[in-house]
């Protein structure tokens, strides 16, 4: 019931936030330059067109009447038309986000799998190479642009040994596996589909590696910064006394501990992967939100861009209350008020 | 020995950030001297020299030429002052704007201070780089628009440290001490409350310094940021996508400049933080 009633005062405590987001991004809008009816209408409109338009999308109506139907049309699954895919916002949204989610799942999974156990190697080796390479992993991998990085491993891997694919989600031939999901690893799977699976995975490596390298960075250093408070903790001295082995005290007393920072920096890298999944998918041809994004922005059509920022705040602010609550499940300590 | 001789004493035992400062030296005289050694300047904007296109690095052109013939060595030259001078000013403004309003919210207090903080939350509450995306797209391409919306997406973080560092420095005893001598508001501000908090923004400027150069030439390479023909590295990446892998050059180096500045900026900021907060070191 406390959890409940826990997570109820948090969810209205984003409500008011994302409010003022749709007030942010409904000002953007309307700075936009150029006539919004003119760029719908397209070229070869006439002054009745474009007219038409206006009066259809309530572009004549003042501004808060405007803002008021913007509103009522986010609340009603109405989130505007893609000038560019001239489909429904909304629909191009759920068509886009399973190729971004898987992405960054498999982005975020390899920054846990290999940041953690590098964060601990480096903590228990402290001074030695493996901890000095780690220290300066974790500034290589914030420094490099994701956008050069995904270029050269696209030139060396994929153009010049051709070892894996140069873009897109699975091979053209094979096809997307059965949609259950929309994630092509899961589905393949799902669907026993063998050679779908394999393109997918192929497909998906290059991408998925370059968007894990600054949250793989910052989860090794922020693992290896808590292992090593912990491990100067007077339960740890306990524990060594006691003769348990090096690997029990590590794994189920240090590192257990020293999950909480990392399971911040988890949550925090999550809104990096969003944000440079723009950049990934650019380069890789990947049909995700990220691509989805850039060619909206590049073509100034808006309300794609405005639902993006949109679903991106309430994404965002819900990995924010799920981390905060994995923060309690982890630590009895902690006390959700 | 002095409080500053003792941080540069213990910033100079680091050796990787002392690497870092001798970099960001050489790299702030290239973007002040660049454009003048720069072997051809003209190619820096809009040259055209056709017979020269898509040369291979070679004594002429050490890194090469692009697709219409200009010198890519130049161009980073000329491009170093554009990246470094709007990642400077990307700071200075998100500071100006952060640091400003987190001072009034922290001394002020009550519904200022609660409203502020609601609209901090709504720009930290979206990916940095979506919003600024979205910013710099609603104002349209140009570096100018490019350095508003990245210190527009920035400023909440400024505001978020300054404040909570003015609520801690308020209550300390000195401050106390000099408000009961009847020393007036504007004063405590002034001669207490902002030196304090000086350092603190000062060590997040220098380790946000590399990442306003970063973000800015992702911007530049969606074609967000300063429009052709000026040497916007980010730009320069993108433009040679085309010619991969034959002409490898015209990507590989503008990319190179850009990992070294922030690079560059990333180990400076580290030592940085190392010197003024002992507890972050490890």
């Amino acid at each position: 019931m406390k959890l409940a009633s826990y997570i109820a005062q948090r969810i209205m405590l984003i409500i008011p936030v994302l409010i003022g987001l749709t007030l942010l991004t409904f000002t953007l809008s309307h700075i936009v330059p150029g006539d919004p009816a003119l760029l719908a209408a397209g070229q070869q409109a006439t002054a009745e067109m474009v007219e038409q338009i206006r009066q259809e999308f309530g572009l004549d109506k003042p501004l808060y009447v405007q803002y008021g139907m913007y509103i009522k049309g986010l609340l009603t699954g109405d989130w505007g038309r893609s000038i560019l895919s001239r489909r429904p916002v909304l629909e191009d949204l759920r068509v886009f986000w399973p190729a971004t989610f898987e992405l960054v799942s498999v982005g975020m999974l390899i920054a846990i799998v290999i940041g953690i156990p590098l964060g601990v190697v480096s903590a228990v080796m402290q001074g030695r190479w493996p901890d000095h390479f780690s220290r300066v992993y974790a500034l290589l991998g914030v420094s490099i642009p994701a956008f050069w990085l995904a270029l050269l491993l696209q030139w060396f891997i994929a153009l010049r040994f051709g070892f894996l694919p140069i873009g897109g989600r699975i091979n053209s031939q094979i096809g997307a596996p059965e949609t259950i999901t929309g994630l092509y690893i899961l589905d393949s799977i799902l669907t026993m589909n063998g050679p779908a699976l394999k393109s997918a995975l192929t497909h998906i490596l290059l991408p998925a590696i370059t968007l894990s390298m600054p949250p793989l960075a910052t989860i090794t250093r922020m693992t290896r910064s808590s292992m090593l408070e912990t491990l100067n903790q007077e339960y740890i001295r306990t524990a060594r006394a006691k003769g348990l082995s090096e690997r029990v005290i590590l794994l189920r007393h240090a590192l257990r501990n020293a999950f909480l920072p990392t399971l911040t920096m988890v949550g925090l890298s999550i809104g990096w992967l969003m944000g440079g999944s723009v950049l990934v998918e650019t380069i890789y041809d990947w049909p995700g939100i990220g691509l989805y994004a850039v060619k909206s922005a590049m073509s100034l059509d808006f309300m794609p861009i405005m639902g993006i920022t949109f679903i991106y705040g309430v994404i965002f602010s819900l990995i924010n209350l799920v981390v905060d609550l994995l923060y309690a499940a982890v630590d009895p300590r902690i006390q959700l008020t | 020995m002095s409080l500053w001789q003792r941080r540069w004493r213990r910033f100079r035992r680091n050796r990787l950030s002392m690497l870092g400062a001798v970099v960001v030296v050489f790299l702030v005289l290239l973007a002040i001297f660049g454009p003048y050694f720069a072997p051809y300047p003209k190619d820096a904007t809009g040259a055209v020299h056709i017979a020269d296109r898509l040369k291979p690095p070679s004594a002429e052109h050490w890194m090469g030429t692009d697709d219409v013939g200009r010198d890519i060595l130049s161009r980073i030259l000329v491009g170093s002052r554009l990246s470094l001078g709007a990642g400077v000013i990307v700071l200075l403004v998100a500071i100006g704007i952060g640091a400003t309003l987190g001072a009034l919210s922290g001394y002020i207090g009550g519904a200022f201070d609660r409203l502020l903080q609601r609209v901090t939350d709504i720009f930290l509450t979206v990916p940095d780089l979506i919003l600024a995306m979205a910013v710099s797209a609603a104002l349209g391409p140009s570096l100018v628009n490019v350095v508003i919306a990245i210190s527009l997406v920035w400023w909440p973080g400024y505001c978020r440290l300054v404040r909570a560092e003015v609520l801690r420095t308020k209550n300390e005893l000195f401050v106390e001490a000099t408000r009961a001598l009847g020393t007036p508001d504007w004063q405590i501000l002034f001669r207490h409350v902002i030196p304090n908090i000086l350092t603190p923004v000062l060590v997040k400027a220098s380790m946000d310094i590399g990442f306003a150069v970063l973000t800015l030439a992702s911007l530049g390479f969606i074609g967000l940021g300063s429009q052709p023909p000026a040497p916007d590295w980010g730009k320069m990446i993108s433009d040679g996508r085309r010619f991969l892998p034959e002409s490898w050059w015209i990507s590989a180096f503008p990319g190179m400049a850009i990992f070294m500045t922030v690079f560059a900026f990333n180990l400076l900021g580290d030592g940085v933080r190392d010197v003024f907060d002992p507890r972050a070191r490890d």
